[in-house]
Order: C-alpha cells, then structure tokens, then sequence
C-alpha cells in the first residue's frame, strides 16, 4: 500500500482512494466520570471504506454521534473537507452530506417504505411550503423528479415489493434495508453505518455486504461503518480503527490490524468472532 | 362494477401521488362535492343549517387543523378552544374597524392573526413534549380566555362584555347577522372548508408533511436526516392554528352571532375538537371530516330518537351521550388509535378483495 499524504492510496483490488474528507483530531468525549473517546485521531478518506471495530462499549457508536453532531467533544477538532467544523447540530450535519443508520434501527414507524425513503430526499426539497399548499409549478415537479430517485433506490436495495407497506409491518432484516435506503437517498458525501448487520442471519449479512460494496462502487459513496462480525469487516474494508476503551489502540488494513499484537491481546483474544 | 386498482395502471408517478388513486374512489369524491356545492343548498332549510350542517362544516375546519398538530406532527395540544377565540375576536376586530372589506378577507386575516399566535405558544415545544407540552397549550387555553374577558379593548368596551357579529356581506349576499340566508352561510362555511382541506391534503403528501411526520414517529432520526426541528414544529403549529382561526371566526361570525368567550371557546371546546380527531382517526384528513360529523350528529340524533321519539327527559339524554362519546373514546385509543378513517381503509381493503377474499 502506498499512502502519500494528501494524495491518497490504490487498493489491493485497484480501487483510486483519494484524499482526506474528515480528519477527527484528538477527540476526547466524557459523559460525567465515564470516558467514552480517550483522545482519539484518524482519518476517512475519499471512496474508502473505513471500519471501527472494538469490543463492547469500546466507544464506537460515541464517535458516529461525535461526527454526526449528536455528541458535542469536550476536546478535539473536526475537520470536513479540510475546514475546521463549527459546532453545529444534527440536521446542519446532515445538510452537510452526511448520513448514518442507527445500531438500532430508527425508522418513521408511521409511514410507508416509500415515505420513508423519500424522508432522505427532504434536504434536497426547497419549495416553498405555497407552492405546496396549492400543489401547483415546483411541489410538483420536484415531488416527480426525486420520486425518481428514490425508485432507483428501492431498485438498487431490491426492495420494490414493499414500496408501500407501513415500514412497522416489516422484519427486522428488511427494516435495516431500508433504514439505508433512506440514507442513501439523500446521496451523501460520507455514510455512516452503525452496526449494519447486526442481529441478521449470515444470508441476510451477504446481502449487506453486497449492498455496501455495490454503494462504494456504483456511487463511489465513502462509507465508515461498524461491525462486530470480523469476517465481514476483513473483507469490506480498506482500512480498519480499533478501539478499546475508548482508545485507539490498532489503525491500518485489515491485514496489518489483524497482526497487531495489542488488538490480538485486547480486542481479538477478548472475544471470540 | 368491482372496486380495485386492477386494470387502473399508473404510468406516471404523477398519477401515483394523486388524492385518490382508485378511479371508484375519485368519481365518488365528485359527486360528493356536487352534491355539497350544487344540491344541498336548494334543499336546506333553518334547521339543518343550523343544527347540522353548519356545526359539521366548521367543526371539520378546526379537526383537520388540530389534526395537522396532532395527527401529524404529534404535538399534543389543549389549546383549540382558546385559538379559536383568537380567530373569533380578531375578525370581530377587523370587521367592526373596517367595514367596508369583505369578510371574507377578515376570516382568512383572522386565521393569519391566529397562525401568529399559535407559533407564539408553539415555542415550547422546542423544548417540552408529550404531557408537559399538553400542559402548556391548556396554560395557553385558560391565558386566551382570560385575556379576552379581562381586556376591553378586544369587546369593543361593550357593556355586555360580549362580542356580536355585525352584519356583513360577501358578494352582496349576507353571511353574517340575523337575517343571512341559510343557503349562503352554509355556502360560504363550505367553500372554507372546502380550501382548507385541500390545502391540508396537499401540505401533507409534500415535503412539509413528512417532515411533521418525521418529527412526530422519531424526532432524533428526523433531525438526521436533516429535518430542522424548530421549523418543522412552528410551521406545524402555523398551519394548524391558520385553519384553527378560520374556525373559530366562522364559529363567531356565522354561526353563534354572538359570543361569550368562556362559554363558546372554553376548555370543552379544546376537548370536544381533540375527541373528534381522536374518533376521527389522527393524521387523517378524512378522519377529521368523520370525527366532526360523528360528533356533531350523534347529540341530535340521540335528540330526536330518545327526547322526542321515546319521551326520555332531556338530561337523561345528555348524559347518555356523555357517557357513550367517553366510552367511545376509550375504546378508540385501546382499539383503533386511527380512527374511524381506519376502518373505513380496512373496509375498503376488504372489498378490494371482494368476491374472493383468498
Ligand atoms: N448518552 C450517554 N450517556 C452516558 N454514557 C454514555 C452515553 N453514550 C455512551 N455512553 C457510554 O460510553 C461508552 C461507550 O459507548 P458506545 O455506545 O459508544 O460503545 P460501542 O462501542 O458502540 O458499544 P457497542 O458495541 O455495545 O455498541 C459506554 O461506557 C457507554 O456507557
Ligand atoms: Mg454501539
């Protein structure tokens, strides 16, 4: 692997990664007594697929909230496209481009699978709430056009024939399907998943994967997401963050992770997947 | 003729988003409003306009704006009855100071002063939720009504400390006053109505209404996506208090005449509205017509049938009702929190099946 600062890297399989899209430096998170993030750095690049992995309550999920703007860091820059980032809300990170599921899933129980996915359209629909009242010019023309979108999505994640069922009437499988649907919808610059996988059956995890690779490839959507399935994280991944204890204790390719002796001691040899 | 969408293929997403998708459904949605705009009107007299029709027509106003609170965005709110005051006396304002503007341009200003208002005691809902924000809007509810009987400015300095509805016209034709017609106030409190729900209908199948409806299934996943909290519940309770004004303008100036703002616009008012989208079927608009009409109807009925048909006292009566609307309540909330609107769509589904259910 050859990794030039600025310039990015080649994959094994060939794939061009390029620069840094968010650099997190030194971020420490404490909830009271609790150190969820012990001063933690590293990067996401572009077109990569980044893991964090690490045992239990290692803080992994803290650091999505930290980058989406659900966690406020006691110390420590975020950086976006080379830009310190203001504090800054939720909803203003997702204007931003950046999108995530939950570790457990939070969908518009509510409404339709459609609905849902065209929730992630929202923030690319700007008529004016008179437009819409009268349903006339713009609300209608962009309700067609992103209505477009969204299909190719449903499309994409195989997910057509559910179109219009309540999303509360789905599996739990189905469910994480279209939790990510709706993220991808919004075509995001850096999607964040949290936990993909978890809970499926290893059928339902092939599929997954294959979404996610079909997601950086086809859209070229850099993605950072965590797993507990090791396999799975070895085989999606182009570069890996372990932590544990909310430290960073191993950063590199799977292989050079999987080698490392102090994840081998704290996170590999702990538990056993 | 059966009733399906086979047959009924959509080549447009266009054509998908439309109200009423099935072509059974759309030609009853027509001849229900010619029958509303062009037969009604020739058979009415004092009595169903009055007792009936008004009542339903205003009513509904008021549950497809609570609904939109509600139903939609999931912010709970005991104010109706204190936002309809503020649509009642702020077109009584605008009517006594300046005569010569058509009413209806006061009602819709009316819903204006209302919307602003409403937005005014929405703030706290950036904060607070469920039961507390409750809490709030009946704070709100019992402020209105003090307000309008303490400040004289708002009656005019009239003795009374009532309002009354001087008479007004629109197109020359008399809507308000003692000697309006029956035909054209129920004329004009439909074509009110009649606005306001496509306006709902259409705010809601928008972006607008998914953002209410993102913010009310999960406000943190909502924010996620990139719903900004603040606007989605103000323009929630813009909307909502808009339509919630017009009704209570309508309620004043059409159909009471005169109002004492304790009685016409207390708390029951607050409850009667939220029982009637609760019935209804909350985020329905159909279910804040079915809700209005059932709660309308079902005193006068019980009238008619126990009062005049079998003779029972008049309080007993009352009471009856009371009592089957509160266990209807319950049961609708344990049962069916969607509301008549929902048995209606599982009716329908069944026919859609029918003659083959398997
Ligand atoms: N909102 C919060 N308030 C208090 N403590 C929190 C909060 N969120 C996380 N923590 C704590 O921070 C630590 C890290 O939690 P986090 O959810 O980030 O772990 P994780 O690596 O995602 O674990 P898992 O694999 O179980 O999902 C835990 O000790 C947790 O109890
Ligand atoms: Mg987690």
């Amino acid at each position: 692997m050859t990794l030039a600062e600025d310039m990015g890297y080649t994959t094994a399989d060939g794939r061009k990664i390029g620069g840094v899209v968010m650099e997190m430096k030194n971020i420490t998170l404490r909830f009271g007594g609790v150190v969820a993030i012990k001063d933690i750095s590293f990067d996401i690049r572009e077109g990569e697929i980044r893991a964090i992995i690490g045992p239990n309550g290692a803080g992994k999920s803290s650091m999505l909230n930290v980058i989406s703007g659900f966690y406020v860091p006691q110390d420590g820059e975020v950086l976006f496209h080379g830009k310190k980032r203001p504090q800054m809300k939720p909803f203003e990170v997702a204007q931003q481009g950046i999108a995530r599921t939950f570790q457990n899933i939070a969908l518009f129980e509510g409404m339709s699978v459609l609905d849902n996915v065209m929730t992630g359209r929202l923030t690319h629909m700007n008529s004016s709430i008179w437009s819409q009242a009268l349903w006339k010019g713009k609300a209608e023309r962009e309700e067609v056009e992103n209505r477009e979108i969204c299909e190719r999505i449903i499309d994409f994640l195989e997910i057509q024939s559910i179109r219009k069922t309540p999303v509360a009437r789905l599996p739990y499988g189905l469910k994480k399907r279209v939790e990510l649907a709706r993220a991808l919808a919004s075509e995001p610059k850096l999607l964040l998943l949290d936990e993909p996988m978890a809970g499926m059956n290893v059928e339902e995890k092939e599929d997954m994967s294959r979404f996610i690779l079909d997601v950086n490839d086809e859209f070229g959507t850099t993605i950072a997401l965590i797993e507990h399935d090791m396999g799975v994280v070895m085989d999606l991944s182009d570069r890996v963050v372990v932590m544990d204890y909310g430290k960073k204790i191993g950063d590199g390719t799977p292989d050079e992770v999987r080698n490392n002796q102090a994840v081998i001691d704290a996170y590999l040899g702990v538990s056993h997947d | 003729m059966f009733y399906r969408e086979a047959g009924d293929f959509k080549t447009s997403y266009q054509d998908d988003n439309q109200t009423f998708p099935i072509k059974f459904d759309r030609y009853r949605y027509y001849a229900v409003l010619f029958a509303a705009f062009a037969v009604i009107p020739f058979l009415v007299n004092d009595y169903w306009v009055n007792a009936i029709f008004l009542p339903f027509l205003i009513y509904s106003i008021a549950a497809i704006g609570l609904n939109i609170l509600v139903g939609y965005c999931g912010q709970v709110s005991l104010g109706t009855g204190g936002f309809m005051a503020v649509g009642a006396y702020a077109v009584y304002k605008l009517m006594t100071a300046f005569p010569d503007v058509s009413f209806a341009i006061h009602v819709v200003l009316a819903g204006g002063v209302t919307a602003i208002v409403g937005v005014m005691f929405g703030l706290p809902s950036l904060r607070i939720k469920g039961f507390y924000l409750a809490v709030a809007t009946l704070a709100a509810q019992f402020f209105l009504v003090w307000l309008f009987n303490r400040v004289p400015w708002f009656y005019n300095y009239s003795a009374s400390g009532q309002i009354n509805a001087p008479v007004r016209t629109v197109f020359g034709v008399e809507v308000t006053g003692p000697t309006a017609e029956p035909w054209a106030v129920y004329l004009f409190c439909l074509v009110f109505l009649t606005l306001c729900a496509i306006i709902a209908r259409n705010l809601t199948r928008g972006s607008v209404g998914r953002k209410w409806m993102a913010i009310r299934d999960m406000d943190i996943a909502a924010e996620i996506i990139g719903v900004n909290p603040l606007t989605a519940k103000l323009s929630a309770f813009a909307v909502s208090s808009f339509f919630v004004g017009i009704s209570g303008a309508l309620f004043f100036g059409v159909y009471l005449g005169a109002v004492e703002v304790g009685e016409a616009f207390g708390i029951n008012k607050s409850f009667l509205v939220l029982f009637m989208i609760i019935i209804g079927g909350l985020g329905s608009i159909f279910g804040s017509f079915a809700g209005a009409a059932f709660l309308v109807l079902l005193p006068v009925l019980l009238k008619n049938v126990l009062v005049s048909g079998l003779g029972w006292p008049t309080d007993l009566a009352a009471h009856l009702e009371f009592m089957i609307v509160g266990g209807l309540i319950v049961t609708f909330l344990i049962l069916e929190p969607h509301g008549l609107a929902q048995l209606w769509r599982v009716a329908k589904e069944k026919l859609r099946l029918w003659p083959f259910p398997h």
